[in-house]
């Protein structure tokens, strides 16, 4: 049988992957989550592992700048890919304003859900600089939140909105 | 909620796609999206040697014009379908559908060649395609074959693809002038449905027309041609009786279970109630078109 695509030794794959603009890479088996990737080959562990079966939304994760559950992505199938995750979000001691929100609106408690939340958020707010109520719930469906009800991760999302309209505004 | 161990390959071609997975049997599974394979192998419910990764095969993604209808690359995205204006313009209730299938996270990696070879009975994709009439392309170690929608879903996760084979296109044929709809009920936004519908409503010389259809999803297993409802709609002018009298027999010869989270009888009732609506929708589409 003839086995090509990636470089296959011994079961164990080369990949690489440009994390947060930091090219980085790895050899991995093939069942390695991109999650587990993350978290265990580069000590990112700010994706933060939760179901495993794509229901929670923890793990999300831009990839090549669309979210993505990082738990139903085999490290491999993100080969060559761009990933985006909450360590790459702020400035140095700048925050990002999604997490500037969460931050200013108390948007988080326990912090779990938090990244995956942030992340699905600063796509949202990519694609559509000003959701409604309805368009901020919609996009956060995927993710779950066990402590705060989601209020305040809505109002957080909707603060960041008018917070990078206004950036946008003045040049 | 880590999967066993597995061989991978992601090959450049389609044809050696098809020879690697060929010589793997049983024991080879396509990964496309991986948004319903993913979590099946981390639960351990299934356990393949060896995964075939179709996403260097970037033919296999796109939307294209098939005579007035529209065709669609197995590996397109769930969310870039969903968007295409082809889809939206000549298949709008598969790009309806699509917007029931999870959430855009999952949307973003799946794709519309997935979710048909899954053959997941609640999948809203397969569901859309049966309505439309849609034919499927599978490429394998014997050539290229094409398959109605009819006969490609043969059950739980099953479906006509033989070991070997690849599903490669979807074609939806025109249905300009036509008036659709997809609804469903879920318990959460995002989640699998209760139950759902898909219909397609045909008027010749102002009655409906055998192109009509009534696709249930929800009790049984696979999406499934409610012919009782479609018959009561021949020959019929598309009026609100006559709309109800399809959807009160939409879940004849189902046999749901009851399960946690619901009753055999709820079931039906639902699969009744996402009929009519869906019709509803349906002939309104057809007097406004």
């Amino acid at each position: 049988m003839s086995v090509t695509g990636g470089a296959a030794v011994a079961g164990r794959h080369a990949i690489a992957i440009t994390v947060n603009d930091v090219p980085r890479r790895a050899t991995v088996a093939a069942r390695t989550s991109l999650l587990d990737c993350l978290r265990e080959e580069w000590a990112l562990t700010g994706t933060h592992a939760g179901c495993e079966h794509g229901v929670c939304g923890a793990c999300t994760v831009l990839l090549d700048g669309r979210p993505a559950r990082a738990c139903l992505t085999l490290a491999v199938q993100a080969d060559g890919a761009r990933v985006t995750t909450i360590e790459g979000l702020a400035e140095g001691d700048r925050l990002h304003p999604v997490q500037e929100g969460f931050w200013e609106c108390h948007g988080l408690q326990c912090g779990f859900c938090t990244p995956g939340m942030v992340l699905t958020a600063v796509h949202l707010l990519e694609t559509n600089p000003a959701p409604t109520e309805i368009e901020i719930r919609e996009a956060l469906a995927g993710n779950l939140c066990m402590c705060t009800g989601y209020q305040n991760i809505v109002a957080a999302v909707a603060w960041a909105a008018a917070r990078l309209r206004e950036r946008s505004a003045t040049p | 909620m880590k999967p066993v161990d597995f061989d991978y390959v992601a090959p450049p071609v389609l044809e050696e796609a098809v020879a690697v997975l060929a010589s793997a049997g049983e024991d080879g599974r396509v990964l496309a999206g991986g948004q319903s394979l993913i979590p099946l192998l981390n639960l351990r419910l299934v356990r393949p040697r060896l995964l075939v990764d179709l996403r260097r095969l970037t033919g296999l993604a796109g939307v294209r014009a098939a005579g007035d209808g529209v065709a669609i690359g197995a590996m397109t995205r769930q969310a870039d379908a969903e968007t295409a204006p082809l889809v939206r313009e000549r298949a709008p209730l598969l790009a309806a559908a699509l917007a029931h299938v999870g959430h855009p996270a999952i949307r973003f990696r799946g794709t519309v060649g997935g979710s048909l070879a899954h053959a997941d009975p609640l999948a809203e994709v397969p569901a859309a395609a049966l309505a439309l009439d849609a034919t499927l392309t599978l490429t394998g170690p014997d050539g290229v074959r094409r398959v109605a929608a009819e006969d490609f879903f043969q059950g739980f996760l099953a479906t006509a693809a033989a070991p070997g084979e690849i599903l490669t296109e979807i074609e939806i044929p025109a249905c300009a002038g036509r008036g659709w709809a997809f609804v469903e009920f879920s318990r959460r936004h995002g989640d699998f449905a209760l139950a759902g519908a898909a219909v397609v409503l045909a008027l010749q010389d102002g009655r409906l027309g055998p192109a009509s259809r009534i696709v249930v999803l929800g009790s049984a297993d696979r999406c499934h041609r409610a012919r009782a409802a479609e018959a009561r709609l021949h020959g019929e002018p598309p009026t609100a009786s006559v709309l109800d009298a399809a959807a009160a027999v939409a879940d004849a010869g189902l046999e749901p279970a009851s399960d946690v989270h619901g009753s055999a009888e709820y079931r039906r009732h639902l699969v009744r109630t996402m009929t009519a609506r869906a019709l509803g929708l349906a002939a309104a589409r057809l007097a406004a078109p």
